[in-house]
């Protein structure tokens, strides 16, 4: 090809690069970039279709359980928060989705998204030309952070919104009791909802950050996504064995239940104010972790 | 200049020539260019003392000084392992050296990567690319990874670089569908998003077809006429020797040499070779002639080529009744001085 087919291009090019100063918003590109890969991504929309169809199973499961007039749960108070209210207001099949998946399905997903982060862009060789580019590692980091979070956000909906189509498909909707036994109304209920989705999201942070840790430790996105979804199962195991009393306050899930009290009416705060911190402890650890890790890191992948 | 008609002189005498002088002519233009252009001094590389020493202990790269002039193109020669791809990804702030320093544009690296790589168009071991997006797809994706990359001109961007390595008709594709060749070619488009002042092109032809080769080749030399440096890696001699300004050879982790093409070619002069089946005359002619440093083996006489026309050496040999089957000078080529520089070959696949 000519050199005059390239000059005028390169010339209107050349003006945006004369100044080469990166303005203000010089991050959101990235971020923005990294928000539509990620979406976009056959995987990320398998892990979101899977928690799509949690709480279609078990509004089904309820339905035909109950079919019959007998209450769900069998009676014995087993299952997850909130199910035997299902029948009564399909509102509860939002809580008791976010209290089935967010002890495994919703940290497990958070998990591969945080683990392949960096150790996946390494994996694909990606990461060099991405850091050459010059993506910047902090700002590398932060991006893949903020778009952990917000899939975490994101995958929380999924559950909370698939959970109101079903509950308002198979059951009654209208006004609901607290744990209180107080009555509040539909639309408060709502709002509640949106609060424990939001709460459940934020539950998510402390994995996130552990998983972009170890993301940056390997080279590999499968071991790094496979030893974060490992912590997760070794940590829910440890929080069950009451020998371990003690530490357990600093497992990252042990406060995760908590958001059950913003059905208490008044709210009770006391253990979701801990989970917020524990979150909070847990993103500065492992976030100054990865950071620390990832800006001496020889890149060699 | 001077010397690099020589080197076309060479190039031109060894017969397939016709292509090669134009390459050098190129090349020394964009070299004349290059001194007007470039402002950050007249080095767009320089190490001093670089070294690798990876953490199990091996030494990758031992105390390089390395000295790539502004408007060259720089070929980087070594057998693989030989520290190559260490010394790029040191230069462009992927690796800590573990001492000595580097500089690029003028700048200490791996420090002001953020000042310094928006210059920096680099292919390093081969493109890397998101299998599950398409080429365009790509590109806006590293372009976004570039602070100072305008977003407004992104697309138009995107569009010339695909253009430029002729992937426009494949830019929707995914890239997972994409040969070697053709992952190659957008991997040199993701270096050409932006007016680079420098190109760091490791193996840039590798997995190419020969007509890709004469692509990239053209390419290197459209660049260079440009005012852009080529920092060119290579295990392929024939390539340093037709695009290659300037050269250097690494081998085990060290620098064995580095200057001007035409001086390490001068380095490695031909040699006069004439086939006859009575090689003990011949022998005895040429040394009358005065011609030195003769060589008998089998029916090939060889001696350094005299300062005189070679045509009254021939001559000379007819009168004395030494029967010639051929006549003429073998040019050395760079691989002969490199191989015996480094002591191995240089066409193990990488």
């Amino acid at each position: 090809m000519s050199r005059a087919e390239v000059a005028e291009p390169s010339a209107e090019a050349a003006e945006a690069v004369g100044v080469r100063t990166p303005g203000p918003l010089w991050t959101l590109g990235l971020l923005r970039n990294e928000l539509a890969t990620t979406l976009r991504r056959w995987r990320t929309i398998a892990l979101l279709g899977v928690l799509a169809a949690v709480p279609v199973l078990v509004g089904i499961a309820v339905k035909i359980e109950t079919s019959d007039g007998s209450s769900a749960g069998g009676g014995g108070g087993e299952g997850p928060a909130f199910i035997a209210q299902i029948t009564n207001n399909g509102l509860f099949l939002v809580f008791t989705a976010l209290a089935a998946t967010l002890p495994f399905f919703l940290p497990m997903a958070v998990g591969v998204i945080a683990g392949d982060a960096i150790a996946g862009e390494a994996n694909a060789g990606t990461l060099r030309y991405l850091l050459v580019a010059p993506a910047g590692r902090t700002r590398l980091l932060l991006t893949k952070y903020a778009t952990t979070l917000a899939f975490c956000v994101i995958a929380t909906l999924v559950v909370a919104t698939s959970a109101l189509i079903v509950g308002a498909l198979l059951f009654p909707l209208g006004e609901l009791t607290t744990i209180s036994g107080t009555r509040i109304s539909f639309g408060e209920g709502l709002g509640r909802a949106l609060l424990i989705a939001l709460v459940v999201a934020a539950s998510l942070i402390g994995v996130a950050a552990l998983g972009l840790f170890v993301s940056t430790l390997t080279n590999s996105g499968i071991a790094a996504m496979a030893t974060t979804v490992g912590l997760l199962i070794t940590v829910q195991i440890l929080d069950q064995i009451p020998q371990l009393h003690a530490i357990q306050p600093y497992f990252f899930s042990h406060y995760w239940l908590s958001f059950a009290d913003l059905m208490r009416d008044p709210v009770y705060w006391d253990d979701l104010i801990r989970n917020l911190e524990l979150q909070g402890l847990y993103a500065a650890v492992f976030g100054a972790a990865a950071w620390a890790r990832f800006t001496a890191k020889d890149i060699t992948a | 200049m001077a010397e690099l008609s020589t080197a076309d002189g060479d190039m031109a005498s060894e017969g397939g020539g016709t292509a090669a002088t134009g390459d050098t002519v190129d090349a020394g233009d964009a070299a004349a260019d290059a001194d007007a252009t470039v402002d950050a001094g007249d080095t767009v590389i320089a190490t001093r003392a670089l070294t690798k020493r990876f953490r199990g202990g091996q030494l990758a790269v031992d105390g390089l000084d390395l000295t790539v002039p502004a408007g060259s193109v720089f070929g980087f020669l070594g057998p693989n392992g030989s520290g190559k791809t260490t010394t790029i990804r040191m230069l462009m702030g992927l690796i800590e050296p573990t001492s000595g320093s580097a500089r690029v544009l003028g700048h200490p690296m791996p420090r002001a990567t953020r000042t310094v790589l928006p210059h920096v168009g680099a292919l390093i071991e081969g493109p890397a690319l998101y299998g599950f997006l398409s080429g365009r797809d790509n590109l806006l994706r590293y372009d976004s990874a570039d602070p100072t990359a305008d977003p407004r001109t992104r697309r138009t961007r995107v569009a010339t670089a695909l253009d430029r390595v002729g992937l426009t008709a494949a830019a929707g594709k995914k890239a997972k569908a994409y040969s070697l060749g053709m992952k190659q070619r957008l991997g040199l488009a993701a270096a050409l998003l932006q007016p680079r002042r420098l190109l760091v092109l490791d193996e840039p032809t590798n997995g190419l077809d020969p007509q890709g080769m004469r692509e990239i080749r053209s390419l290197v030399r459209e660049l260079a006429s440009d005012g852009t440096t080529v920092f060119l890696s290579s295990h392929l001699l024939d390539e340093i020797e037709q695009v290659c300004t300037h050269a250097a050879v690494m081998a085990q982790g060290r620098l064995i040499i580095q200057g001007p093409v035409a001086d390490l070619a001068a380095g490695a002069r031909g040699r006069l070779v004439v086939t006859t089946p009575d090689p003990g005359d011949a022998a005895r002619v040429l040394k009358e002639q005065g011609v030195g440093d003769v060589v008998v083996a089998e029916d090939r006489v060889t001696a350094e080529p005299p300062d005189r026309d070679l045509a009254e050496v021939n001559a000379a040999l007819v009168t004395a009744g030494v029967r010639v089957r051929g006549f003429g000078v073998e040019r050395a080529s760079l691989e002969d001085a490199f191989v015996a520089l480094t002591g191995e070959g240089f066409d193990v696949a990488g």
